[in-house]
C-alpha cells in the first residue's frame, strides 16, 4: 500500500518537471518584463517618427515601418507603442483609484456599524445595476472629457465588485476568534485593522487590483473610441482605432489590425499576471 | 477583587432561553468547575464572563463594577480550538507577544520551545498551539482565567503539563479559574466546587 503510494508520487513528479510555483513565478516575471519594455518603449521612443511625412503615406507593413504608416505618413508602430504606454498609465491611475475606493468602502462597511454597511451596500448595488460604460461616459462627459475626466471616471466606476469582496472578507475576519481575543488584549480598532485585517485582505486586494487593470484599459479605449475620452492629439489606442475605421474600407487593414492586436495582448498579459498571482497567494487555491 | 455573575440569562434571537438565573461568585485563587451536557450553554456562559457577549438578563461585575469595555480585559478566555484563536498569518512570536511579553519562567513552565517562536502556526501541533494560547492569556493584568474545555482535545501528558503550569502560576498570582470540562476526574482533581449547568436550562 505504502510502496504503491510512493510510486504514484514519483509518477506525478515526472509529469511536472518544474513545480507549479516556479512556473507561475516565471510567467509573472515574463509578463512584467514585457510590460516594462512596452512602457519604456513608449516613453523613450523618438517622437520624430510620428511627425507627418507625406512622402511615405499609406505604406503597408514593411521592415522599415513594422505596422505600416497611416494616411499622414506617421509610423504606426511608434504610435501604437506610445498609445499603449499612455493606456497603461491611465489604467494604472484608474485602477489604483478604484482599488483605494474599494478598500476604504469595504473596510468602512464592515467595521463602522449597521447604518454605514447598509448605505455602502446600497451604493454598491446602485453602481452595479448600471453598466460601467454608461456611468463612465456620464462622469467623463460631465467633467469635460480629456485626461482628467476619463481618469476620474475610471476610478469612480470600477470599485463596486472589489468593494463587495473586501467587505465580505473583512466581515469574516472580524468575527474570527483571534480578533476577539485581540480586542480583549486591549488592542484598538485601528491596531486590529492594521495588523489582523489588512494582511488578510492584502492578497484579495492585489488580485482585485490586477484584474481591474485590463477592464480599466479596455474601457478607456472604448470611451476614447467613442470620442468622449482623451483628446484626438494624443496617440491613445482608442483614438487610433476610431480614426482607422474610416480607412478600413479602402483596404488599409494594418491601421486597425496591429494596434487592436497589441491592445488585446497587453490586456491578456495583465489578466495573466492577476490570475497567476491569485494562484500563488490565494489561501484557498494556493495548494492546487 | 471578585468576579460576580448575577442572575445571568441568555438566548439567541427569539429562541428558547439557553439558561436563566445563573449565579457565580469567583474569589481570587479559587478554582470552580462547570459541567453539563453538550449544548447546554457552558461556552456561551464563559463568553459572557469574559465579555465577548452581553447577557440578556443579569449582570457580570468585576470588583463590583461592570466589566471594562476597553483596554486589557481582566478576565481572559482560553478557547477549545487553538487553531481558530491564532492568526494563521502571524509568526508564533508575534502571537505570543500580542498582550504581554511572557517571561522565560512562564515559557519553561508551559514547555514552549524557543525554536517554535520562529515558526508559522501551521507548523505546530494543536497541543503546542494551545500552550501559546495559555501563555498569551496569562498576562500580568489577568485576574481571572476561563478555561473553556482548554485541554479536551489534547493527549493526557500535554494535558497534565498545561494544567500543572496554569495551576502553579495561578497560585502564585492568586488568580481565579473557571474550568469547563467533561472529565470528572480532572474536575475532582482541580476544583474546589462544581456548578452543574443542568440546573439552569
Amino acid at each position: 500500500m505504502i510502496s504503491s503510494l510512493k510510486l504514484k508520487n514519483k509518477d506525478n513528479h515526472k509529469q511536472l518537471p518544474s513545480n507549479r510555483k516556479k512556473r507561475t513565478l516565471f510567467i509573472i516575471l515574463i509578463s512584467i518584463i514585457f510590460l516594462v519594455i512596452v512602457i519604456l518603449g513608449g516613453v523613450l521612443i523618438d517622437e520624430g517618427r510620428i511627425v507627418t511625412n507625406l512622402n511615405d503615406r499609406n505604406a503597408p507593413p514593411s521592415l522599415d515601418h513594422l505596422f505600416g504608416t497611416d494616411w499622414l505618413g506617421r509610423d504606426m508602430f511608434t504610435r501604437t507603442l506610445m498609445g499603449l504606454s499612455l493606456s497603461i498609465g491611465v489604467g494604472l491611475i484608474g485602477a489604483i483609484g478604484s482599488a483605494s475606493i474599494a478598500l476604504f468602502l469595504g473596510m468602512a462597511a464592515a467595521t463602522m456599524g449597521k447604518m454605514a454597511d447598509r448605505l455602502i451596500s446600497w451604493l454598491i448595488d446602485l453602481f452595479l445595476s448600471v453598466p460601467h460604460l454608461v456611468t463612465l461616459i456620464l462622469i467623463a462627459f460631465t467633467l469635460g472629457g480629456g485626461f482628467k475626466g476619463i481618469v476620474i471616471g475610471l476610478a469612480l466606476t470600477h470599485w463596486p465588485s472589489l468593494a463587495r469582496v473586501i467587505r465580505a472578507e473583512v466581515m469574516q475576519v472580524r468575527s474570527a476568534e483571534y480578533v476577539q481575543v485581540s480586542q480583549k488584549m486591549g488592542k484598538s480598532q485601528w491596531w486590529i485593522a492594521l495588523h489582523h485585517i489588512l494582511p488578510h485582505i492584502a492578497p484579495q486586494l492585489l488580485i482585485g487590483f490586477m484584474l481591474l487593470f485590463p477592464h480599466v484599459i479596455l474601457h478607456e479605449a472604448a470611451v476614447t473610441f467613442l470620442g468622449l475620452g482623451l483628446s484626438p492629439h494624443e496617440p491613445a489606442i482608442g483614438i487610433i482605432l476610431s480614426e482607422s475605421m474610416k480607412y478600413l474600407s479602402s483596404g488599409m487593414w494594418w491601421l486597425a489590425f496591429f494596434p487592436g492586436l497589441c491592445l488585446l495582448i497587453i490586456v491578456r498579459t495583465f489578466d495573466q499576471i492577476g490570475e497567476n498571482i491569485r494562484l500563488l497567494i490565494d489561501p484557498n487555491r494556493a495548494q492546487d | 477583587m471578585q468576579l460576580e455573575a448575577k442572575d445571568i440569562g441568555f438566548r439567541y434571537g427569539n429562541g428558547p432561553w439557553l439558561f436563566q438565573g445563573v449565579n457565580l461568585t469567583l474569589e481570587p485563587g479559587e478554582i470552580v468547575g462547570i459541567t453539563g451536557p453538550s449544548g447546554c450553554g457552558k461556552t456561551t456562559f464563559c463568553r459572557i464572563l469574559a465579555g465577548f457577549e452581553t447577557p440578556i438578563e443579569g449582570t457580570v461585575t468585576f470588583n463590583s463594577a461592570p466589566l471594562p469595555k476597553k483596554g486589557y480585559h481582566p478576565v481572559q478566555l482560553i478557547f477549545q480550538h487553538p487553531e481558530k484563536a491564532i492568526n494563521p498569518r502571524w509568526k508564533m512570536h508575534k502571537i505570543l507577544n500580542e498582550g504581554w511579553k511572557p517571561n522565560k519562567e512562564v515559557l519553561e513552565l508551559l514547555g514552549i520551545d524557543r525554536e517554535w517562536l520562529e515558526r508559522w502556526p501551521n507548523e505546530l501541533s494543536g497541543g503546542e498551539l494551545q500552550r501559546f494560547c495559555v501563555a498569551r492569556a496569562l498576562g500580568p493584568n489577568t485576574r481571572f482565567l476561563i478555561a473553556d474545555e482548554m485541554t479536551t482535545m489534547l493527549d493526557a501528558i500535554t494535558q497534565t503539563q498545561i494544567w500543572h503550569a496554569v495551576i502553579e502560576i495561578a497560585k502564585k498570582r492568586k488568580m481565579g479559574i473557571v474550568v469547563v470540562t467533561h472529565e470528572s476526574k480532572l474536575m475532582q482533581r482541580l476544583c474546589q466546587r462544581v456548578i452543574d449547568f443542568n440546573d439552569f436550562s
